[in-house]
């Protein structure tokens, strides 16, 4: 230990001689630099700093994230106009109240039980996955991690929530948007937002823990803890 | 302009002041933190829709309802069944962990052909329609060659239709080796018919019992139907009632009882006839059951004073004279008391004196076919199907005699005899070498006592078939393996377990459709059939064996199919007047099993081994973390194996503190444990709990098949004992061998 230390007070005593050295070297001291630094240094700190700025903000996210097509664009607008339930016609929940999420193949089978129109992505649908009983390998745009307990009941039957709340105007699109996956995660960009900088305008614009808490807050939700009597961690988090 | 370190350095200062400005290092640093979470080795559960499932578990005979909790089509927890009569939503640990037999690495994917020698593990994987070919080809040679009763069938159990069909197909194909392990069932089973005239099942009412008494029989380790016994003895307990645990080992049983007296290993029967005696002394039987309903009374209690007195059945027993008095009035005192007997989980079928002299203790009591008492219960009757049509040579061969003499004048009154397997496969004891053997939810080569000689034994039939789902022991010394479905995945009709107050039919179901490549042993058992053709084809006029089970359970398949179990009613206790079919149609104390000219009820059985060389016991010892059956364990329960029971692959043996002092032994030292069949190394426990000169090593452990799981984790103990056969059943009554410790030179 003592060896180091004195090795290191060597070091620094050579450097704070060099320095004296330089600062004693006729002609520099006549140029004044800006802001007591030489202009080349700037220029360089400025290209750095430029530099990382576009890395950061444009050229990280665009490598973040590779761009997906779904296995079918799906139009919702037209399921809508003719499912008699709106959104619980496809998305219910089921007897024990569970949420039954994105339908299997067996409940689209019911109106699809024969190909209807000849769209290309009617033609696809039917003789790729009805016609050889394949489930569609949808991606999923709000999936969150296995660690993330979230009850649709909880928040639609109990607290009346609307789809749109979180999902947005999903039903009214006609086509299926780009999945973009996060290459290091795996998960939709949607989770974070479309905003790298994590801004957001509408409430369905992200899904990160911030978000719920947000409205958790906000709506008063029982926040305590029974055994804690703390923070709602355990609302969530089980 | 020059690029010199200064420059570069700023460079930096600028990359990291714009990083520091851009999202990049709270995105990034969110992301991993995700990515972390979801290793691509940690396992996530697919998400879907939760069903349940209910059926019956089979993975013992106990028969208990369970509720499989299922997502989509992926079985993902096991449960006890509510309201199921036999475990009423309990559950053991083997039935917890069941899902690993079913999802585990050891299951055999497709019927196998051995390639090569037995034993190297080389297989190929053939088609369906090959090995019912091979085995049909086998099978017609055979009879068409004269030796159709050289065939044999080692069955798991002999009651459902799968026994029962494979028992028809024997009958019409010609043999009469149908064969099935024996355990205190049987026992108790021989007991009813001598004492009481009945073909019956033992069943016993602890619901309603304020006083169980138990002759080492592992209440709390897997006797009986355990998850029952379980809540049988919570039930006891809550209700003021005692259990007394006499044995010579401190089991988990004996620790919860209220009284646990240590007896000299193999002395039960004395110390029953001597609580007899103290019963009868102090006139504290119910006169009105030995008065009215039974026979030979004056004769037995004449015995029992004259050559079971107190002196005696101390000195046998090592027991005191004023605790065999005070437990003697204990019984004699109690409303509703019972007395058990059948070594811990009774593996072993025992000696025959034992299970009579306890009877008879129970019917002294009073408590034959009485609330909180012992019942009879009826074999089950469902299963009828025409008689078939034997030509000559099935007419001729079942003729023949069983190749283990089960049931010949030697052994009149049993059944079956597997643990003579070995000795009657050694070519110079048999009538007729068995040629072929299949084994269907057995796995001898593990389970049989004397490892060894159960190995040369199958060494010397020349085609063995197995149906085992799993690469066991068993299947190891087989030329085919024809993997049947496991519990989850097949249909099986579940009679009434041994122990239970009442009759229940049970009825497995599937869970999942058959992960594997594999087949009903039903539908293997058809398809042979129908391979060979003439009336052995006939006698199976069903298509499929679900179709067979629907047909065969008739009126009962719906509501099996719904609520998974039946109970009869009318199997309820019926009065004492119906109750005997003895030629008297009373109780008889003085059996056929008794020795009437000698008027012996307790005979001393030597144990195999010199006192000299040997001076210890070795017994075995049961627990219900450890499955012994030929079900192996699977992980979950070998990890909650206790560090005195297995560590590592060493297994301990418990012994007295004073025995290893006498042996110069210590804690955790390696010794040498050997036995007339073989040595082993094992770790020592010193335990209080095991009385002196004898040594106790768990059952359960030393598979040297499956997977890297259980395989090579402490030794079978079945590699160190041999049977000793009871004169009267010829059932192994083994309880134990002469041992030696001895110490390794370094």
């Amino acid at each position: 230990m003592s060896t180091s230390d004195e090795k290191a007070n060597e070091v620094s005593v050579d450097e704070a001689a060099g320095e004296e050295a330089a600062a004693s070297t006729p002609g520099i001291e006549e140029k004044k630099p800006f802001l007591g630094l030489e202009k080349p240094i700037v220029v360089f700190f400025i290209i750095g700093f430029a530099a990382s700025l576009i890395v950061g903000w444009i050229i990280f996210p665009k490598l973040l994230y590779s761009q997906k097509e779904q296995p079918v664009s799906f139009n919702h607008a037209l399921h809508t106009e003719e499912a008699e339930e709106n959104c619980t016609s496809c998305h219910y929940f089921r007897a024990d109240g569970s949420f039954s999420g994105i339908p299997k193949l067996e409940s689209c089978k019911e109106c699809h039980d024969d190909i209807l129109g000849e769209s290309p992505n009617e033609v696809k649908f039917f003789t790729e996955y009805v016609m050889k009983n394949r489930e569609v390998p949808w991606l999923v745009y709000s999936k969150q991690p296995d660690c993330v307990f979230f009850s649709h009941a909880a928040h639609v039957l109990a607290g009346n929530m609307e789809c749109y709340t979180c999902h947005g105007p999903i039903g009214e699109s006609t086509e299926s948007r780009v999945y973009e996956e996060n290459r290091i995660t795996g998960y939709s960009r949607d989770i974070w937002g479309k905003n790298i900088a994590g801004f957001k305008k509408n409430s369905w614009d992200r899904m990160k823990m911030d978000d719920c808490s947000e409205c958790h807050v906000r709506e008063n939700v029982n926040q305590g803890s029974v055994q804690t009597e703390k923070g709602g961690c355990f609302v969530c988090h089980h | 302009m020059k690029i010199d370190r200064r420059s570069f350095l700023s460079f930096v200062i600028g990359g990291a002041a714009g990083t520091a400005l851009s999202p990049l290092p709270m995105k990034l640093t969110d992301d991993l933190s995700i990515w972390s979470q979801n290793w691509p080795w940690t396992p996530v559960p697919d998400d879907g829709e939760v069903s349940y499932v209910n059926s019956v578990c089979t993975l013992c005979p106990a028969g208990c309802g369970i509720t499989v909790r299922k997502v989509e089509d992926r079985a993902v927890k096991i449960e006890g069944m509510q309201g199921h009569p036999v475990n009423r939503g309990g559950i053991c640990t083997l039935g917890l962990s069941g899902l690993q037999l079913l999802y585990g690495p050891s299951r055999v994917r497709g019927p196998l052909k051995l390639v090569g020698k037995r034993g190297e593990g080389r297989w190929e994987k053939i088609t369906w329609a090959d090995a019912i070919s091979e085995i049909s080809g086998k099978l017609s040679d055979l009879r068409s060659g004269g030796q159709a009763s050289a065939v044999g069938f080692l069955s798991g159990s002999d009651e459902g239709t799968v026994p029962h069909l494979i028992k028809r197909f024997l009958k019409v194909y010609g043999s009469p080796n149908f064969i099935r392990p024996t355990t205190m069932r049987d026992s108790y089973a021989l007991t009813l018919q001598l004492l009481q005239g009945t073909a019956s099942h033992a069943g016993f009412d602890f619901h309603n019992a304020d006083l169980v008494m138990s002759l080492g029989s592992g209440v709390l380790e897997g006797w009986g139907p355990s998850v029952h016994m379980f809540q049988a003895h919570s039930r006891l307990i809550d209700q003021g009632g005692k259990l007394i645990q006499i044995e010579p080992r401190q089991s988990i049983t004996a620790a919860k009882a209220d009284k646990w007296i240590p007896l000299s290993p193999g002395s039960e029967t004395a110390l029953a006839l001597g609580l007899a005696n103290v019963i009868i002394s102090e006139s504290l039987y119910n006169k009105d059951f030995v008065e009215n309903y039974a026979k030979d009374f004056d004769i037995w209690q004449k015995i029992v004073i004259d050559l079971y007195s107190l002196d005696r059945v101390a000195k046998i027993t090592g027991v005191d004279k004023s605790t065999i008095i005070s437990l003697g009035r204990s019984l004699g005192k109690a409303a509703r008391p019972i007395v058990i007997c059948g070594r811990g989980q009774g593996t072993t079928a025992g000696n025959i004196d034992q299970f009579l002299a306890v009877h008879c203790l129970n019917a002294l009591l009073g408590n034959i076919n009485q609330k909180g008492g012992t019942r009879a219960l009826p074999q089950p009757d469902y299963i009828n199907w025409p008689e078939p049509q034997l030509d000559d040579i099935a007419a001729k061969g079942v003729q023949m005699a069983r190749e283990d003499r089960a049931g010949t004048p030697a052994f009149p009154h049993t059944r079956h005899l597997l643990s003579r397997l070995p000795e009657v496969t050694d070519s110079e004891n048999a009538e007729y070498p068995l040629q072929a053997l299949f084994v269907y939810d057995d796995n001898p080569v593990y389970t049989m006592p004397d490892t060894q000689a159960v190995k040369s034994a199958f060494d010397q039939i020349p085609f063995v078939v197995s149906f085992s789902s799993y690469l066991d022991e068993t299947s190891q010394q087989a030329d085919l393996i024809l993997p049947n479905h496991v519990f989850l995945e097949r249909y099986q009709d579940v009679p009434t377990a041994f122990g239970l107050p009442q009759a229940v039919i049970g009825l497995a179901q599937p869970v999942v459709p058959p992960q594997f490549d594999t087949r009903h042993v039903g539908d293997v058992l058809l398809a042979v059939a129908k391979a060979l053709g003439g009336g052995i084809a006939e006698a199976f006029p069903w298509n499929s064996y679900d179709a067979c089970l629907q047909k065969t359970l008739g009126a009962r398949w719906e509501t099996l199919v719904e609520e998974t179990f039946q109970t009869d009613n009318g199997f309820a206790a019926s009065g004492l007047g119906q109750t005997f079919g003895t030629p008297s149609g009373k109780f008889e104390f003085l059996s056929l099993g008794t020795d009437k000219t000698r008027r012996r009820l307790y005979r001393e059985f030597e144990m195999q081994g010199e006192a000299t060389a040997f001076p210890l016991m070795l017994i075995p010892y049961d627990s219900m973390r450890l499955a012994n059956g030929y079900v192996g364990n699977p992980p979950f329960m070998v990890k909650t194996l206790g560090d005195t029971v297995l560590k590592g692959q060493d297994c301990f043996v418990e012994v007295n503190p004073k025995t290893a002092e006498d042996h110069g032994l210590v804690e955790s030292e390696i010794v040498m444990l050997s036995t007339p069949k073989g040595e082993v190394q094992v770790k020592i426990h010193l335990s209080d709990g095991i009385m002196p000169g004898l040594v106790a090593l768990p059952r359960g452990l030393g598979h040297t098949a499956y997977d890297n799981f259980l395989a090579n984790k402490g030794v079978n103990f079945n590699q160190l004992i041999g049977p000793v056969e009871d004169p009267v059943s010829g059932l192994d009554a083994a309880w134990g061998i002469r041992a030696k410790l001895s110490k390794i030179e370094a």
